[in-house]
């Protein structure tokens, strides 16, 4: 869970070489199956699902997955993933999934795609291009009383290529220098009075709570591209977002600004948690009582 | 993305009556918010220009942070659908603080909204009908109802539909756009229900040989200085109420004062210039109004009205005729919490077998997923399909079936809105003080909610010597928590004890509200943290000195007019009854009590410009 922005400095240059190597052999290969939207209909992924094609991902509790799941669904507890996140790891958990370079990946969770996005965030930083959140929780699938099993499944172990992508990657030290850069923007994702509360200097709120719909875990694109123009906020600007521990909020956002057009997308995973407790500067706000407007 | 899934079965809302909900809000007033927000942050419109439109439009600048703003949802008469309320929800957890907040006028308001998600907001209440336009700035403001109205009985006529007429009338009207300050309607059932006394227009229904009518009261209002209005005439038959609407607003908006924010209401000016020559000038202006008033102005507010009465008419009503107090279902019995509820939060209907259902808030504040348990309540239970929300900052759910009551309780119960107390002193009002608004000087809020719990722990409701009687708190002198027309009200202020800063109330008395209501008088300056220490001291007093089966707000009234039966007699006697109680230690000895409740700083008293005036 601690691990993931140290090692990837230390392994920086090793994995440069590995990726040259990588990028060459994707390249010479023209790909075999299409490619996801980042996020999956349902529709899609039945069909999918009934030709084979896909490697759907349960991020829920071991027992939950358990209990039932999507059909074909393997089981990728969130925990396991944090666990142990350097990119090394990751690559690991690809191939003991049989997820392949070219596989379809689809995630889906029970706790609003926030969990499902922080899993797939991290096959696409180690080089797996095809992944995509399903547009409904686990519990909503039930509820339309589409194919569910109880069956473990387990699929033979497959050779997956490391090509860590850092584009989409933020850690402390890079918030900080783009707190004062006017083309980059800070995004937390976490609720209105936390960010009230204490947030990273400079950042802007966009609640998670913003982006889903009451049918899909994330709002239609042109819905969302709406609400980034309100915010000023243009599709050639840097963003880049936290959440309040684990970037699993902020994963959801991740996912939400891509939907909504914007190319250049970045999760600090660490989130604010790492940021206080390295000690850097937050803004307060302790001129209003907010918190007791809350009816919780 | 993926195409949107419209399989019914995830939807919790039944968009059933989304054709039925009246239609006050537009969706392109959205876009033209959305871009002036945009104008105003290329620094193409100026601070004060931007404010007055955003104000206009119903978002008010939040306490010391520009960047967030209060949502004010008008509601007219209070009258509002499942789902209305279900929207309020969805848009309180995407844009604002996953809370809604049930104000004293009927609004319900969304708190720290960004200012560039406003629009967002408005076209999301445009979808089910409803609008922030004039909730706020220098105009006609979200118009009231008695929220009995229709049920009451007491009541000559049901009021509804007058009031949104007039609610109609006068939103988007250029005539009252730009008036020298707010400007308020409150209508009533009957003399007792209503706030008709403490507004600009004041409206008690009436019926004289046959024909309908209202007792007007003009010049009304509560703030830092507040009169009881004046009745106009003894009848204005139902026919004037349009034009003695428009020559009142007309009247203030010639002659009210434009130059000082702080007497530009029109209280001061029926006061300045007197009553008398006010209700001269009145009733000439009427004549004016009657004589020139265009056909289809005339024509276009009496559609309005027949709207209104035609949406009313659905559910038959057989009105009682002679006066009687709404009864209470009383159950011998309050040891369940089933029946500790019911004693407090249902009254009878004037229909027979129907009963209007109180749920009862914590000052005013409802989470978005309690609002949609309140929705399917309303659904499942209710002959008309709607509720109203209170003055009191409660919902009321009306026509509901004597068989149904265990059901409703169950479900409000088992999430959080079956509290008991509603029709008595547990039911606290607070405006949002600190919380949110850039005047407040205390946190009224917080302190009403801790009132209200302290009460239920003592099981103040099932006493029903408090039934009728009301505690109201405002964060400042300006009265949003209506605090003089409370039995015991308190307005939060600061004073210096030492070199330190302490949050303080004005304690007053004996202030009541409907047609005979009148103001509280100020009785003593109280610590903030020791308020609930002499309300309850208070409460002790009266259980001793009552004469017979008096009732709380009968006591206070007698002691406030020097009438006390007992050891204590007047205001004097209950000061010095209550001085040694708010007595402060030293800052040292005791900090505690030098900080407001909701923090845990020291207490310093911070304000910033209103946002009331536009």
């Amino acid at each position: 869970m601690c691990c993931l922005s140290k090692p990837i400095k230390r392994k920086k240059n090793d994995v440069k070489v590995k990726v040259k190597v990588v990028n060459k052999r994707v390249k010479t290969k023209p790909p075999s199956t299409p490619s996801l939207n980042l996020v999956c209909d349902i529709d899609t992924l039945r069909t999918l699902i009934k030709k084979n094609k896909v490697r759907v991902v349960d991020v829920r509790k071991r027992d939950e997955y358990l209990k039932g799941h999507i059909k074909t669904a393997v089981s990728l507890p969130l925990a396991e993933l944090l666990s142990n996140d350097d990119p090394e790891s990751i690559i690991n958990i690809l191939n003991n999934l049989g997820i392949s370079n070219d596989t379809l990946v689809v995630i889906y969770d029970d706790t609003f795609g926030a969990l499902a996005s922080r899993v797939a965030w991290s096959f696409k930083f180690v080089g797996h291009r095809n992944v995509a959140l399903l547009e409904v929780t686990y519990d909503n699938w039930k509820k339309l009383g589409l194919e569910i099993e109880r069956k473990s499944n387990k699929y033979s172990k497959v050779s997956h290529s490391i090509d860590i992508d850092y584009s989409i990657f933020a850690d402390a030290e890079y918030i900080e220098n783009a707190q004062n850069d006017k083309n980059k923007i800070i995004i937390d994702s976490r609720e209105r009075l936390n960010f009230l509360t204490e947030h990273i200097p400079n950042s802007k709120n966009i609640p998670y709570t913003m982006l889903r719909s009451e049918n899909s875990i994330l709002r239609n694109p042109s819905e969302l591209k709406r609400f980034m123009e309100n915010r000023g906020i243009d599709l050639n600007n840097e963003i880049i977002t936290y959440c309040g521990s684990v970037g699993t909020l902020s994963g959801l956002a991740f996912f939400a600004l891509k939907t909504a057009g914007i190319s250049n997308v970045k999760l600090y995973p660490k989130s604010f948690k790492e940021w206080k407790s390295l000690g850097k500067l937050k803004t307060e706000f302790k001129d209003a009582n907010y918190w007791d407007l809350s009816a919780e | 993305m993926a195409k949107s899934i419209d399989y019914d079965v995830l939807s919790s809302a039944k968009n059933k009556e989304l054709e039925t909900n009246e239609k006050w809000g537009l969706a392109e007033e959205s876009e033209y918010f959305a871009n002036k927000v945009k104008l105003y942050r290329q620094d193409k419109l100026n601070a004060d220009e931007f404010r007055r439109f955003r104000l206009q439009n119903g978002a008010y600048g939040s306490r010391l942070n520009s960047e967030f703003s209060m949502i004010r949802i008008k509601v007219p008469g209070g009258d509002i659908t499942p789902t209305q309320l279900e929207k309020i929800a969805s848009l309180s957890e995407s844009f604002s603080i996953g809370s809604a907040h049930v104000s004293t006028r009927q609004n319900i308001q969304l708190h720290w909204v960004q200012l560039e998600d406003v629009s967002e907001v408005f076209r999301g209440l445009a979808e089910v009908g409803l609008t922030s336009r004039e909730a706020c700035g220098n105009t006609i403001r979200n118009v009231m109802c008695s929220h009995f109205a229709g049920v009451c009985p007491n009541e000559p006529f049901d009021t509804t539909p007058y009031a949104k007429a007039i609610a109609r009338f006068f939103l988007r009207n250029p005539i009252c756009q730009n008036l020298p300050r707010k400007f308020k309607f409150n209508f009533s059932c009957c003399p007792e229900h209503g706030y008709v006394r403490i507004a600009d227009v004041g409206l008690v229904p009436t019926v004289r040989d046959g024909v309908r009518g209202f007792r007007v009261y003009l010049g009304g209002g509560l703030g830092a200085a507040s009169f009881i209005g004046h009745l106009l005439e003894e009848f204005t038959p139902e026919s004037r109420l349009l034009s003695t609407s428009i020559a009142t607003i007309r009247l203030y908006d010639r002659l009210g004062n434009r130059e000082n924010l702080a007497r530009n209401r029109m209280r001061y000016l029926v006061s300045e210039i007197g009553w008398e020559k006010f209700q001269g000038l009145l009733l000439k202006e009427r004549i004016l109004v009657e004589a020139t008033i265009s056909i289809p102005t005339k024509k276009s507010y009496d559609g309005f009205l027949n709207t209104g009465d035609l949406n009313n008419t659905s559910i038959s009503s057989s009105s009682t005729k002679s006066k009687i107090k709404l009864p209470v279902i009383n159950s011998n019995s309050a040891d369940t919490p089933y029946t500790r509820w019911l004693n407090t939060n249902v009254v009878a209907q004037k229909q027979s077998g129907y009963y209007s259902v109180y749920i009862t808030l914590g000052a005013g504040d409802i989470t978005s997923s309690q609002l949609r348990i309140l929705a399917e309540c309303i659904r499942e239970f209710s002959l008309e399909k709607k509720a109203r929300n209170t003055p009191q900052q409660n919902f009321l759910v009306r026509y509901v079936k004597a068989d149904q009551l265990p059901k409703v309780f169950q479900k409000l119960s088992g999430n959080g809105l079956g509290n008991p107390g509603a029709n008595t002193i547990v039911s606290t009002v607070g405006c949002v003080g600190t919380t949110s608004c850039n005047l407040a000087i205390t946190n009224s809020h917080r302190l009403a909610k801790e009132i209200q719990s302290k009460f239920l722990e003592l099981n103040i409701d099932l006493d029903k010597d408090f039934v009728d009687s009301t505690i109201k708190i405002s964060g400042c002198p300006n009265s949003c928590g209506q605090h003089e027309v409370a039995t015991i009200g308190f307005y939060g202020g600061a004073t210096r004890i030492g070199t330190s800063m302490v949050p303080i109330y004005t304690m007053l008395f004996a202030g009541s509200t409907g047609e005979n209501g009148e103001l509280g008088k100020a009785i003593m300056r109280i610590p903030a943290k020791k308020v609930l220490d002499v309300v309850l001291k208070i409460f002790e007093h009266f259980k001793k000195e009552r004469t017979g089966n008096e009732k709380l707000n009968e006591w206070i009234y007698k002691i406030s007019n020097g009438n006390g039966a007992g050891e204590i007699k007047n205001v004097d006697d209950m000061k010095k009854l209550l001085l040694p109680i708010i007595e402060l230690p030293a800052f040292s000895a005791a900090p505690d009590f030098y900080k407001d409740y909701g923090t845990d700083t020291n207490f310093v008293a911070k304000t910033a410009r209103g946002e009331c005036a536009a």
